[in-house]
């Protein structure tokens, strides 16, 4: 076959147009498995000179490191996995994408054409499975649909709120002759994403802005997926208005910024949840009021009017009511405010607004007891680990404790620095987000901070950042629990411990584990050492670090609104709630 | 207060349509009333009339996710009044010589129409709107209804406007990336 600027010409099987075609739309990296039905897709890809393919040890390693990628990068990630068991294997990272909106193309092979529907050996209907949990979704049969098909996926996965797409190819259409020719142009009459926001909306907005007296920026992941963090800091810059950055937005604004008053929600920081309670006006960007982050919504910020703006309209109003919505880019929105209030005037008194929140901050900060006993904090490691690493580093976690302890405790002052599973809240993200985080930025530090439940679920991946050079740093927060469901435990039931206890002190040796990997293995267990043993890991580039932090485990996530409760309900710490001097409003 | 809302859905003409929808349906927690779907006078688009009970706000809940999927081209809410919509009913009614002609006489009434006859039974088509189709049911209900089978709604709005006119949408493909610079 000739190749000619990403045209072929001539007869190409379906497998060489779905190579070339993925060349065409770009991709440089694929994660993935080969098995029967995706075989001849197989072949060409190994002589293809522009996608490096990864070969991962599970599928979901495969679908979580295209969302590490593309988290990091803002670039679309790839996966590829065959029929049945390799396609439900992307169940999971398909629906996390789809939650946390990664733009993500999934390539799947599929039986057959003449033997779908028969039950066939590793037959699924992969593409029936993944319609709830995909942005969109094919099943490809005929050869010449490939290269539109490709360039449709891709421009579905990265256009308006990204999000992952899965392509089906059947055997039978990889395996066919056909011809290779990219697309023009896409006919999608169905799909039209909104990018620019209405005018109208922009000036009631701005006209709610001026009059407000206790206005709070919601930040979401929207502001990172449009890259509008710049815009962020100029309408912040001019306003004066706090700032709150949710689990998915976490370095959307700059964690040293005063105006910051870190992340809301069920493990919020109290000046975070106060701002969003307390205000009258939420300019909402890129957020979608979860349950997480609104706690009972009856009772969520009572007083507040909604600027509710996002590209994704049925957000708009799904869980609360706004008041002003516009739909449109992040981007566009925030500037589109952001000039607007320099014409008008950016002259709202928030002047009390902001000293009780600063307040509230000084008198609440992020704290933690150091355990009586001398043995080590699993906050601490992690203060430590966010100061040593330092803001350029990337950082992936899994879900639980550590998780709202890496989202409190390192300053995050870039955004795509923090990567973690947010909506489906995936155990097991953080190994193979980080591996894939770390071949889309190779020049980044990568550190995985995990817990040790987590870590059980996907190191398998290990390997393959062993054996392809992808050194990544994975920091085990070492409870030997499933640390936030005993917390729950202790506060909700009686301290019965159901199941929650892994012996992962004893069971496996991680370090060995490590070792067993091609890693190098480091482990800590006092104060004194954690900043030798992260300096010692810091120092080590030419392999992955596993570093297991064995921690004390009873530290409990604070504060805390339980769940269905309302915002007024947060502690502070166990039994403490904040008292709101609500007279200095 | 809930209330049905008749909402007609232009779609693509693709396999997997169907279930897309009524798997948002499903999972979203939204009811169906009724479904009917069939072709339009463009051969790649397909129509569907869906008839939801639904509050006004969860209805603008089903709009909007509904146009989220890629497939789905244009959704109007048909308002009762400004629109005409039909059902198709087949019933297959008890009837030998003492009651054919009463049930005969109650099809007239209703301008339904006699389709298939058998020594005791005839079956009955009625094309109407839901209240007439149950008036015309419970009319033939005495004489004993051996089977029945009903399509979903069909509507469409009064005038002469089409809700398929539709602009030409197009979106550039980016150039294939012809010589690829590796960050790495």
């Amino acid at each position: 076959m000739t190749e000619q600027g990403g045209q072929v010409s001539g007869s190409v099987t379906g497998a060489q147009s779905l190579v070339t075609s993925l060349e065409a739309a770009g991709v440089t990296d694929i994660f993935g498995i080969p098995g029967g039905a995706i075989l001849p897709a197989y072949d060409p890809l190994m002589d293809s000179t522009r996608i490096r393919h990864i070969l991962v040890r599970h599928e979901q390693g495969a679908g979580h490191a295209a969302q590490g990628y593309a988290s990091a990068t803002g670039r679309v990630g790839v996966c590829m996995a065959t029929s049945g068991p390799g396609a439900t294997n992307l169940v999971t990272p398909l629906a996390d994408a789809h939650m946390d909106s990664v733009p993500m193309v999934a390539v799947t092979g599929q039986v057959g054409a003449a033997m779908i529907g028969t039950d066939a050996f590793q037959e699924a209907d992969i593409r029936g499975i993944t319609m709830p949990i995909t942005k969109h979704n094919f099943l490809v049969t005929d050869p010449a649909d490939i290269p539109r098909t490709i360039a449709e996926a891709f421009h579905i996965a990265s256009t308006g709120r990204p999000g992952p797409v899965l392509v089906d190819v059947a055997k039978s259409a990889l395996q066919a002759q056909t011809t290779f020719a990219w697309p023009t142009e896409l006919q999608l009459p169905g799909y039209r994403p909104v990018t620019t926001p209405h005018a109208k909306q922009i000036k009631e907005a701005v006209r709610l802005i001026r009059e407000a007296r206790r206005p709070v920026l919601y930040v979401g992941g929207g502001v990172i997926r449009a890259r509008a963090s710049r815009e962020l800091a100029q309408l912040a810059a001019l306003t004066g208005i706090p700032v709150v950055t949710t689990l998915m937005a976490r370095g959307a604004f700059p964690d040293s910024n005063p105006q910051h008053l870190g992340m809301p929600g069920m493990h919020g920081t109290v000046a975070a949840v106060a701002g969003l309670q307390k205000s009258d006006l939420i300019i909402s960007l890129g957020a979608r009021f979860d349950d997480r982050v609104t706690g009972n919504l009856d009772s969520f910020a009572p007083n507040a009017l909604v600027i509710h703006a996002d590209i994704d309209p049925a957000e708009i109003g799904k869980n609360r009511h706004a008041d002003v919505p516009i739909v449109g880019d992040c981007r566009e929105v925030i500037a589109q405010l952001v000039a607007l209030l320099q014409a008008e005037g950016a002259d709202g008194d928030y002047e009390s607004w902001i000293a009780f929140l600063a307040g509230l901050k000084k008198s609440y900060p992020l704290g933690y007891d150091a355990p009586a006993d001398g043995s080590l904090s699993p906050q601490y490691v992690i203060e430590r680990l966010g100061a040593i690493a330092g803001p350029e580093t990337i950082f992936t976690s899994g879900v639980g404790q550590h998780q709202m302890w890496a989202a409190h405790f390192i300053d995050y002052e870039r955004p795509n620095t923090w990567l973690n599973s947010g909506g489906l809240g995936t155990m097991g993200f953080s190994v193979p987000a980080a591996m894939g985080a770390k071949v889309g930025m190779p020049d980044s530090t990568v550190w995985a901070i995990d817990g040790d439940g987590c870590f059980q679920m996907t190191n398998q991946e290990l390997a393959t950042c062993a054996i392809n050079d992808i050194p990544i740093k994975v920091a085990i927060i070492n409870n030997e629990s499933l640390g936030m469901v005993r917390q729950w435990q202790t506060l909700f039931y009686n301290e019965r411990y159901s199941n929650t206890d892994l012996h992962s002190k004893r069971i496996p040796d991680f370090v060995k584990l490590a070792d067993a990997y091609g890693c190098v293995g480091l482990a800590c267990e006092s104060p004194e050492e954690v900043d030798a043993t992260i300096e010692k890991a810091m120092a080590i580039d030419d392999q992955p670090v596993v570093v297991d932090f064995r921690v004390h485990r009873d530290a409990m996530v604070w504060p805390m609104v339980a769940a269905g409760s309302s915002n007024d309900e947060i502690q502070y710490a166990r039994d403490l709630a904040p008292q709101f001097d609500e007279d200095d409003l | 207060m809930s209330s049905k809302h008749t909402l007609s859905v232009l779609v693509e003409n693709k396999p997997g349509v169907l279930a897309r929808i009524a798997g948002l349906f499903s999972r979203r927690g939204f009811n169906i009333d009724s479904l009917a779907v069939g072709p339009t006078e463009h051969p790649e688009i397909s129509r569907m009339t869906i008839v939801v009970n639904v509050e006004e706000s969860p209805l603008e809940q089903v709009t909007k996710q509904l146009n989220k999927l890629v497939e789905v081209i244009k959704i109007v809410e048909l308002d009762g009044s400004a629109s005409v919509n039909r059902e198709l009913l087949l019933v297959k009614v008890r009837a030998d010589a003492t009651t054919r002609g009463a049930v005969l006489d109650a099809v007239q009434l209703f301008r339904a129409k006699v389709v298939d006859v058998a020594p005791d039974a005839v079956t009955v088509q009625a094309v109407g709107n839901a209240d007439k189709l149950a008036d015309l049911l419970r009319v033939l209900e005495p004489f004993g209804i051996r089977e029945l089978v009903q399509s979903g709604m069909v509507a469409i709005g009064r005038g002469s406007r089409s809700i398929s006119e539709r602009p030409q949408r197009t979106v550039t493909v980016p150039a294939p990336v012809s010589a690829i610079t590796i960050a790495h």
